[in-house]
């Protein structure tokens, strides 16, 4: 997994223009208009999310319309799971320990 | 074993922070021990097959617990926990940051909050860790990727040379 869906996902008019593409596709004109932004910086965002797939264009006429990568979210999910797996090898070596300190203190 | 102990663990990613809920069967001293001795931190505060080793520990506000987590080829990650608040046996506060061998800290790091409470001899260890940064989180998982990582390497090292 590339490590630029971080990056993608710290800026807040980036995690803003996500939630909006994931309730309804958007041409690079209408979010530009909904976050009072430049085409150019809007642009720039869309480079950002697209290099990381988290949004993939799809032509409609003449215009791209930009949809949200659903799956590309669960891979970052999936990486939070490896975070959690971490976790939970620690604290059943803790409940290990745990059990056999209350042994010995009961021998 | 530990099936019936609850096990939470929520992240809020435009807020940063992980949340972790943990239930031990074992009385809250033993269990605030458990995090705040280091022979104790020692003995489980890494995922296996990486292991923790604390240089050393001053568990005080303002002390710090200076340690790295070892994987099995020798790679060392250290770490700087500094304790900003204590109060015995229910809460800590500590500032964690990645550091190089002389304890030089790689700023920003993460805030965490430790709570602990019992029931009926269950304790109870709620954790909130904020971070400034994703790029930290990623730093974090990366932590624990490594261990198994090489795990993974040693497996196809092994069935290739079985093969």
């Amino acid at each position: 997994m590339k490590q630029d869906i971080f990056q993608a996902i710290a800026d807040p008019t980036r995690r803003a223009i996500l939630t909006l593409v994931a309730i309804q596709a958007l041409t690079p004109n209408a979010m530009a208009e909904k976050f009072d932004m430049t085409r150019q910086a809007v642009s720039k965002h869309i480079k950002v999310l697209h290099d990381c797939e988290l949004i993939r264009p799809e032509q409609s006429g003449r215009e791209i319309y930009y949809h949200f990568n659903a799956k590309k979210m669960q891979e970052f999910d999936h990486w939070l799971a490896q975070f959690r797996q971490g976790w939970e090898t620690q604290f059943n070596q803790l409940d290990q320990l745990l059990n056999t300190i209350k042994k010995t203190e009961n021998e | 074993m530990n099936n019936d102990l609850l096990f939470d663990f929520n992240v809020d990613k435009a807020a940063k922070t992980v949340y972790i809920t943990r239930e031990f069967n074992a009385g809250q001293s033993l269990v605030w021990d458990a995090f705040t001795k280091a022979e104790l931190l020692d003995q489980w505060g890494a995922p296996a097959p990486m292991r923790a080793k604390t240089k050393y520990m001053n568990f005080e506000v303002g002390g710090r617990r200076f340690y790295a987590m070892i994987s099995p080829d020798g790679q060392e990650r250290w770490s700087v926990q500094e304790f900003t608040s204590i109060t015995p046996k229910t809460n800590f506060k500590m500032y964690n940051a990645f550091a190089d061998k002389d304890e030089n800290r790689e700023l920003p790091g993460s805030e965490w909050d430790y709570n602990f409470s019992e029931q009926n001899g269950i304790t109870k260890v709620h954790i909130v860790i904020y971070n400034e940064s994703f790029e930290r989180l990623e730093k974090l998982l990366e932590g624990f990727k490594i261990g198994f990582t090489i795990t993974l390497k040693n497996l196809e090292d092994l069935l290739a040379s079985l093969s």
